[in-house]
């Protein structure tokens, strides 16, 4: 079995933001999380490497896919997680997001994993507890994680990120999972095309080292990489997309735009896939080309390896 | 099929896009223009040529009216696809762009698909549907622009409504420049216009009616033009009618934003004082300004900063303007007193009859991305042969349309159209000259 060695240099106490993130730490977490890929593929998954540590995870929005990953991950890693859903009620009591760090702190966690629903609340936290912070989602802002993930999905598929050519393609404007892979991209060495209709593009998004395109056919020729984001429906009823319809029409990944892209160009889509609105059903489930469960389950393991290099950094400070 | 062709000699030839004015002559084949110039001229064509002797009128391409309106679908007891085109034909409109202010309105695929299947099918005049930019111009939810526009809308507007929430209105010219579309918006900050029967100012005042200030026309493009500098895309204001606005627009342009503007006669040719003793067919929406208002109309269009003089032609039954003021419907029909109300300017020495007639042909079609409005070898041979000088007066019974709410009737004008052709075939023909012709065989497709 090839278990992963003690952790080189990644020398951070919360993992908030891949817009902070060198190329070298960036290789590091993914390096890390590509041993885990192996160990998550055999029937004993459990190692002790955790053991006696405390995950929290600490979900200030719904979440199923990204809270079952980290739990799944921390317990792989032996270590005792814990789920903590703040919804709304907690926020009626008044409890401020402050109030909630420093009670989570007098527990004395080891990590907590953080998603809420405003961009910058998990960093206000992180500031508050003695814990690793894990950005797990922060409102439209960031998602290292998810950022991570998907280089790894394509750095296992083409064998490298620099020079590759990304579309990330829908709702950019309101996406923390777009910046987050702009950002990861472009300091990799990638070169990152954003398609979408303006609406859904935020103001100066070519600041960020973006190509801009409003049309599909333009913005997926000789792609490398076809990045679909999900679109909240409650978005597509006139107040920034008139229609499902014209959206699918116009934006949804079908085998005829897909077609302008390289052949076989990857597709990638964060999930929970809207079939029939961003994608076409016979495109996320073409076999050769989707990579879309891939990135589930890549996601293990590259919460595996935040989990496990941002741990030693507590333990030389206790 | 090759038909007869058709040959325009001893006319004066006049094309904006080229700047040509000059004396020859002009021939059609196959709906198409195949040759101009002085060498067509009666006995230099061949044997079976139709020869159309000009009498050195003036031959221009057909007009392309961006503003019209009628009541199919809803109301097709004011006017039809079929008598608005009639009108249009008189008037020397080749072809016009349809306000989606119907019933239903134009914001589906569906009811654009009827507009263009009920114009296709009078064969008369082109028609092109806008689609409505905002569902059922209610200003609050976009509709799908870009299958509208797939269908065939040649921009999108909520017509005779204001899209007055600058959120939706920065959505709809944010979205619309994902397609190139271009946006037209009417320029009246509706809570300001809210209840408004006329411009207002003193005579508002004398009359006792609710005036809407010229200040909410500037206010919405001063807006607007604000707007289209975060958004980019292709802005235009529709019927502008102040001083301010205009010369909003002028800087605009200066500054190199993508923005144009049309106004309609009533604006040069008329102001408030016109409704006089409340005359409801001077109530127009935007209304009838003050003089200075007008003066800068005029200045704007002979300083090219007003792109477009369109008919705004929109047609009311008798009951809907035998009201008391405040109550009767703005609006008044168009299509039929374009030409010679716009003549007037050329007759007063204000703009050259070429730059005159780019508003009304080269500029619309550029705006809305049609390959018509000129005299191109090769291109649809949409003409209108008119008198430019003889007098006459401008008579509502003898309308073509179904309504006759003009505030014009009686006006002595110079300019009239003597035939109107489309895609080389007799629409419209003034009376003494050759009958129209009825269209026979089978529908053209496209």
């Amino acid at each position: 079995m090839n278990r992963p060695t003690r952790p080189p240099a990644f020398d951070r106490r919360h993992l908030l933001a891949i817009a902070d993130l060198d190329p070298a730490e960036i290789a590091v977490l993914l390096d890390r999380a590509d041993g885990y890929v192996d160990v998550n593929r055999q029937p004993e998954k459990k190692s002790a490497r955790l053991r006696g540590r405390t995950v929290i995870n600490l979900f200030f929005e719904n979440s199923t896919r990204t809270r079952t990953s980290f739990e799944l991950a921390g317990k792989r890693l032996g270590a005792d997680t814990i789920n903590m859903s703040v919804g709304s009620s907690s926020i009626k009591k008044g409890e401020t997001l402050i109030d909630t760090a420093m009670t989570l702190n007098a527990m004395h966690p080891d990590v907590l994993v953080v998603r809420h629903p405003e961009s910058g609340a998990v960093k206000l936290l992180s500031e508050k507890v003695e814990a690793a912070v894990i950005n797990a989602g922060d409102g439209s802002h960031e998602h290292p994680t998810q950022a991570l993930l998907d280089a790894l999905t394509i750095r296992r598929r083409c064998g490298r990120l620099d020079g590759l050519v990304v579309a990330i393609c829908g709702d950019i404007l309101h996406s923390r999972v777009a910046r987050s892979n702009i950002h990861l991209l472009n300091i990799m060495g990638a070169s990152v095309r954003v398609v979408a209709p303006p609406t859904l593009l935020p103001m100066a998004i070519e600041r960020l080292g973006v190509e801009v395109h409003h049309d599909m056919k333009s913005g997926l020729a000789e792609a490398d990489i076809v990045m679909m984001l999900r679109l909240q429906l409650e978005r597509m009823q006139g107040s920034y997309v008139p229609s499902t319809r014209e959206y699918f029409r116009f934006y949804g990944l079908d085998s005829e735009k897909l077609a302008v892209a390289k052949p076989g160009a990857l597709i990638m889509h964060p999930g929970p896939m809207n079939r029939g609105v961003e994608i076409d059903s016979a495109v996320a489930d073409d076999i050769d080309r989707s990579v879309i469960l891939d990135q589930v389950e890549l996601g293990v393991a590259v919460r595996m390896a935040c989990l496990d290099l941002l741990t030693p950094k507590i333990e030389a400070t206790e | 099929m090759t038909g007869r062709p058709l040959a325009f000699v001893n006319a004066r030839l006049l094309d904006p896009a080229t700047g040509l004015d000059a004396p020859g002559g002009l021939l059609v084949r196959d709906r198409r223009i195949v040759a101009l110039g002085p060498e067509i001229a009666a006995g230099a064509l061949p044997g079976d040529t139709e020869i159309v002797e000009c009498g050195g009128h003036c031959l221009s391409p057909g007009l392309v009216d961006m503003r019209a309106t009628s009541g199919e679908p809803g109301h097709e007891h004011r006017e039809t696809i079929a008598s608005a085109g009639a009108a249009a034909a008189a008037g020397g409109v080749t072809a016009l762009a349809y306000l989606p202010n119907t019933d239903p309105p134009i914001d589906t695929v569906a009811v654009l698909e009827f507009v263009v299947h009920r114009a296709r099918k009078a064969r008369g005049v082109k028609v092109f549907p806008y689609g409505c930019a905002t569902r059922g111009a209610a200003g609050t939810a976009m509709t799908e622009m870009g299958l509208l526009a797939e269908a065939g809308a040649v921009a999108v507007t909520d017509g005779n409504r204001a899209i007055g929430d600058p959120l939706v209105m920065y959505r709809v010219l944010s979205y619309a420049a994902g397609f190139d579309l271009l946006v037209v918006q009417h320029p009246e900050e509706p809570r300001l216009a809210d209840g408004g029967a006329m411009n207002a100012g003193e005579t508002a005042t004398r009359l006792g009616l609710v005036g809407i200030p010229a200040q909410a026309e500037v206010m919405i493009v001063e807006r607007d033009l604000r707007l289209l500098e975060l958004t980019g895309g292709r802005y235009h204001v529709a019927h502008i009618s102040t001083a301010a606005a205009i010369d909003a627009v002028r800087q605009a342009k200066r500054r190199g934003l993508a923005v144009s503007c049309d106004t309609a006669p009533p604006y040069f040719a008329l102001t408030e004082a016109d409704v006089g003793d409340y005359r409801t067919f001077a109530k127009l929406s935007p209304p009838l300004r003050d003089e200075a208002d007008r003066r800068a109309v005029v200045d704007g269009l002979a300083d090219g900063t007003i792109d477009v003089i369109a008919s705004d032609h929109l047609p009311h039954d008798q009951e809907a303007k035998r009201q008391p003021f405040a109550q009767a419907e703005p609006g008044i029909v168009g299509l039929e007193t374009l030409l010679p109300l716009a003549l007037e300017l050329h007759h007063q020495g204000r703009i050259g009859l070429l730059d005159l007639l780019a508003r009304l042909t080269q500029r619309p079609a550029e705006l809305l991305r049609l390959p018509l409005g000129r005299l191109a070898v090769g291109g649809a041979a949409d003409l209108v042969l008119f008198d430019l000088d003889t007098p006459g007066r401008i008579a509502v019974d003898g309308f073509h349309g179904k309504s006759k709410n003009s505030p014009f009737d009686g006006r002595p004008i110079a300019g009239r159209v003597l035939r109107t052709l489309v895609d080389g075939r007799t629409v419209f023909s003034a009376e003494g000259c050759v009958p129209v012709e009825k269209p026979a065989g089978p529908m053209p497709t496209g």
